[in-house]
């Protein structure tokens, strides 16, 4: 295979920048271009919900490079421009400005949208949080606030109410699961969870799927619960989840189906190739599609889909890891923790809150989850098994 | 090559100490990032820009 004499990467954050990075330090010396939604230069998402939102850090500290180094790298930023279309066939990008840019690869790397809740856009006071502008606006609305509801009870929901909480609010986590995170992480970790929450004054009203918005005067004034029962706010933040970002591909002819499905070298058609949260690839030692939303993938998988524009022709074949902080707790999570998995506290002690412990189905480890205990945790890796056909710890 | 770490900055995801065993290591305590060796031999840098590449937390910086 003949290296591209281009390459354009859709897509300007994590996975993004790192394809553009990896290209360059794998010796790439064609022409690259990066395409980015937004108007501002890289930055990182997992502080928004934290140290930014939280005031900790000004925005300028999420950069993900500082612009000499983004100078450095010899790529053209085409910044506040999004893709709009993709002629697979001629490689060819389309973008809301106007622009056709052609390239002989074209790396998407659009990442996620945040899912709203149906009716939240008639009312002020009700957020996402995906971009640095959503978590801007959050901060400022979260100031002026005093009482917010989170309805979501997934990793970001639960970061969200940290820090909301932390900022002083009277805070409410809202969703249809008994814990946060517990059809993730499973019940021994998902109460320990909910105890964390509790103890730091953050109300759980969980087990009860949300039924809308209530409002007045065009200004959120609550979450209303299936059961009827209304949760006051003066602020909402819905973290429901996100959906690839994907909307723009349509009639590309590439298949879209939650995600833009690629085979093992995360390709998704001759000369197109994706990372990050919107690619859903054939890991062939699991033996199906699969798609992560973290950022080590987005890094990681990138430097893959470098790799093989380069001509490595290599499968991608990670295990799955991701971090949260909430509060005092530091949670590191390797390999596919599951609901159903029997949990064993290998080391440290829940009640100490320092632990590692063992995710473990049909006899064979799946996950290792360390709380508080990132090193340990790490340490187990080599113990996932390939009971989700996961390649082992390189 | 000349490396400094953030450590404020560090999730300790060890991702680094992956990559570079011989550079970088964890608190045991907290898991917080460790400079073993400021200054690595060249042998070592390919696997220390790698680390650096791959930290999710931008907190390693390498001097060429």
């Amino acid at each position: 295979m003949n290296v591209p004499a281009s390459v354009l990467v859709v897509g300007a954050s994590a996975a993004g920048l790192a394809t553009a990075e990896a290209l360059r330090r794998q010796g790439y010396q064609g022409a690259l271009r990066v395409l980015g939604a937004e108007p501002h230069l890289p930055y990182d998402r997992p502080p928004l919900s934290k140290q930014v939102l939280a005031g900790a850090w000004d925005p300028g500290r999420a950069l993900l490079r500082p612009q000499a180094a983004l100078a450095a790298l010899d790529a053209e930023f085409l910044l506040g421009d999004a893709a709009t279309g993709l002629d697979a066939g001629t490689r060819t990008v389309h973008t809301a400005s106007g622009r056709a840019l052609r390239a002989d690869a074209v790396v998407v790397a659009t990442g996620l949208r945040a899912r709203p809740l149906p009716g939240q856009d008639a009312l002020s006071g009700v957020h996402t949080l995906r971009t640095l502008d959503d978590a801007l606006a959050l901060r400022a609305d979260l100031l002026a606030a005093s009482r917010c509801v989170v309805v979501g009870e997934g990793v970001l929901g639960a970061e969200i109410a940290a820090t909301a909480r932390g900022m002083g609010l009277d805070v409410t986590m809202a969703g249809p699961q008994p814990a946060p995170l517990a059809g993730h992480l499973g019940p021994v970790v998902a109460g320990q969870l909910a105890g964390l929450h509790a103890e730091h004054g953050v109300r759980l009203r969980l087990g009860t799927a949300v039924g809308g918005l209530a409002g007045h005067g065009g200004r959120v004034t609550g979450v209303r619960l299936e059961t009827g029962e209304v949760l006051p706010a003066d602020v909402v933040v819905v973290a429901m989840g996100a959906a690839p970002a994907t909307g723009w591909l349509t009639g590309s002819g590439l298949r879209l189906d939650g995600g833009l499905v690629c085979d093992s070298r995360c390709r998704a058609a001759e000369g197109v190739y994706a990372a990050g949260d919107v690619a859903r690839w054939h890991h062939d030692t699991a033996g199906g599609l699969i798609r992560l939303e973290n950022r080590t993938n987005a890094i990681e998988q990138a430097g893959l889909v470098a790799a093989n524009i380069l001509g490595a022709d290599q499968p991608y074949r990670p295990i799955p890891y991701f971090w949260t902080d909430q509060f005092d707790a530091r949670i590191h999570v390797y390999g596919t923790p599951s609901a159903d998995a029997e949990v064993t506290v290998v080391e440290g002690d829940p009640a100490g809150r320092r632990f590692v412990a063992l995710y473990r189905r049909d006899g064979r480890t799946t996950a290792v989850l360390g709380w508080n205990m990132p090193k340990q945790a790490r340490l187990r890796r080599a113990e996932i098994g390939d009971i989700a056909g996961l390649a082992p710890a390189r | 090559m000349k490396i400094t770490i953030d450590q404020d900055r560090c999730v300790a995801s060890g991702q680094c100490v992956t990559a570079a065993m011989d550079v970088f290591d964890q608190r045991d305590e907290d898991g917080v990032v460790v400079l073993l060796d400021p200054s690595p031999p060249a042998g070592l840098a390919a696997d220390v820009r790698q680390a650096a590449a791959v930290c999710p937390a931008l907190a390693i910086h390498v001097e060429e």
